[in-house]
């Protein structure tokens, strides 16, 4: 990589532009720079450029080509998926007066949570969250004991970005299926698959999805695109109003180079999935195995199976997330933290906390996210550092919280 | 969020980390659901005039780069102080040593002060 001396481990939060992708998208930037929707051969170039792409990435969902939605990543598609079936049921005249149920889980991203929260405020869904347990896993049996007569759509992650829990995508897929058959209102069902797109089959048909989201940035393409799937056949308007981009979904000039971008990661990671999965598993399961060894008071977040094979989530005991991840980055180290601290917030990660962690465990932790570039000799160099550091930040907190627990039951 | 070279410096390198063995005063502050515990140490002496000075002064912190750093300045500013003037430390006072604190971390700098002040009371209550 780039940076040869530093050390990456985060990418859950971005990946590198893969150099191939880098090499596709650049001509799209000033030599076929046209507007996709202009008719003269500028255009018709860009256009040709964008249906080739999408052809590919139809193919990788096993999807039709008029059901990929380019938007400028999953933000912008969860956000479109949610509101955009939202108001196509609130247009519909039988609809009217009636407010619709929703059911998500409790660890979702900011940007289905938030949604979420603000249509429950305006008071146009009722909303559920399934919770996730200490596994992070939801049940297939709270998903179908929360499904109401007004449940319009669930949206379920594929793969949490924090702790990487898997979610049983394809089973609640099944569970509508069957639901479905007897429903007057049928129920939508969307995944956020932004964190799951590199690791796991995203196969529409197989997971039973209607919608589902992505970013490229998380696949070694570029950042500011991705895509929203949508199943022919489901109601949904758009929410952004202008010109009749994306089949009339998604108003705004295509993205040419971005989505160029996007076709080719989607190309290249079609190619290499396997591989890169099984190399990024034996890395993370070793360093897993040995920071559980050798670092005292330790504790590894979400189930250990049922996860993303790139992603590590500890709890380190008396130290504090953003203090861990600073020392880590003086050593040119990378690492995520769901410490409040470090996000302005002071609430600590409410995926953690959904998972039943305390506060102060949810202050201590430290996700780390490997990719294709990790080699072993990095994950090694992280261990020994990492223990350094744990000891001296150790030695800063002495026994206060020990001693804090001890006054308080006085 | 950028902290100024100073905070990294003292989080990096933090002075008077540490327990003092029989300290004449302790203050504990802060709580471990919002992330911070900071606990400072201190021993009292009279200097030739009679007053009572911090002669030693230590702290163990749990807590961000914010509430290492504002941990360690108290330090430094409060040591070999007279108590009158220790407590009127204030966390404006250790925020400016330290060339300033991102604005979500200020209160770190709030415990930091706190915890001396509560270190003081401790003494003073014993004497
Ligand atoms: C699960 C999940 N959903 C949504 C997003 C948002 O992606 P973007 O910032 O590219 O819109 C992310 C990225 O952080 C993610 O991990
Ligand atoms: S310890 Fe959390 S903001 Fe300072």
């Amino acid at each position: 990589m780039a940076n040869a001396k530093k050390i990456y481990l985060d990418y859950a939060a971005t990946t590198p532009t893969d150099r191939e992708v880098l090499k596709t998208m650049l001509p799209y930037f000033n030599i076929e720079f046209g507007n996709a929707s202009s008719l003269h051969s500028f255009g018709r170039n860009a256009m040709d450029a964008v249906a080739e792409a999408r052809k590919k990435i139809a193919r990788f969902f096993d999807a039709k080509e008029d059901e990929i939605i380019f938007t400028s990543g999953a933000t912008e598609s969860n956000n479109l998926a949610i509101k955009g079936i939202l108001r196509a049921y609130q247009k519909n005249t039988k609809n009217i007066g009636k407010i619709p149920h929703i059911i998500t889980t409790a660890f979702e991203h900011s940007c289905i949570l938030k949604t979420c929260q603000k249509l429950e405020e305006e008071g146009s869904a009722e909303i559920t969250y399934l919770p996730v347990y200490s596994n992070g896993i939801v049940k297939i049996k709270d998903a179908q004991n929360a499904i109401k007569e007004n449940t319009l759509l669930i949206s379920a992650m594929y793969a949490n970005n924090e702790i990487g829990t898997v979610q049983p995508i394809a089973k609640i897929g099944k569970l509508l299926k069957n639901v479905n058959k007897n429903r007057q209102q049928k129920i939508f069902f969307h995944t956020d698959a932004t964190q799951a797109i590199a690791y796991f089959d995203c196969d529409v048909k197989k997971l039973g999805v209607d919608l589902l989201s992505m970013s490229a940035h998380k696949i070694y393409g570029p950042k500011g695109v991705g895509i929203l799937y949508v199943k022919k056949g489901t109601k949904i308007t758009r929410i952004q109003d202008g010109g009749d981009q994306e089949f009339s979904l998604r108003a705004g000039t295509l993205n040419t180079a971005g989505i160029v971008g996007l076709g080719k990661a989607i190309e290249i990671l079609q190619k290499t999935k396997g591989r890169d999965a099984k190399k990024v598993n034996d890395l993370r399961d070793y360093l897993i195995k040995k920071i559980l060894k050798e670092i005292p008071a330790a504790r590894l977040n979400g189930s250990r199976i049922k996860r993303l094979p790139n992603n590590a989530n500890f709890s380190f005991s008396n130290v504090e997330g953003e203090s861990l991840l600073l020392y880590l980055d003086a050593e040119g180290i990378a690492c995520s933290t769901g410490s409040a601290c470090s996000s302005g917030s002071l609430d600590p990660s409410h995926v953690l906390l959904a998972i039943g962690l305390k506060p102060e465990q949810a202050h201590g932790s430290l996700r780390v996210s490997l990719g294709k570039y990790t080699v072993k000799k990095e994950v090694a160099i992280f261990i020994t550092k990492l223990k350094k550091i744990l000891q001296k930040l150790r030695k800063v907190s002495g026994k206060v919280l020990q001693e804090y627990y001890s006054q308080k039951n006085i | 969020m950028n902290y100024s070279k100073k905070v990294i410096n003292h989080f990096t390198h933090p002075h008077n980390q540490g327990v003092i063995k029989n300290p004449d005063g302790v203050g504990m502050v802060g709580n471990p659901t919002c992330g911070d515990l900071m606990k400072i140490y201190i021993k009292v002496k009279k200097n030739k005039n009679k007053k009572e000075i911090i002669s030693d002064i230590k702290f163990e912190t749990l807590g961000c780069a914010s509430a290492i750093a504002t941990s360690s300045m108290i330090t430094d500013l409060a040591k070999n102080k007279p108590l009158d003037e220790a407590k009127k430390i204030t966390r404006n006072d250790v925020a400016e040593a330290l060339e300033g604190l991102p604005p979500v971390k200020m209160h770190c700098s709030n415990l930091a002060s706190d915890a001396l002040g509560e270190a003081i009371k401790d003494y003073e209550k014993k004497n």
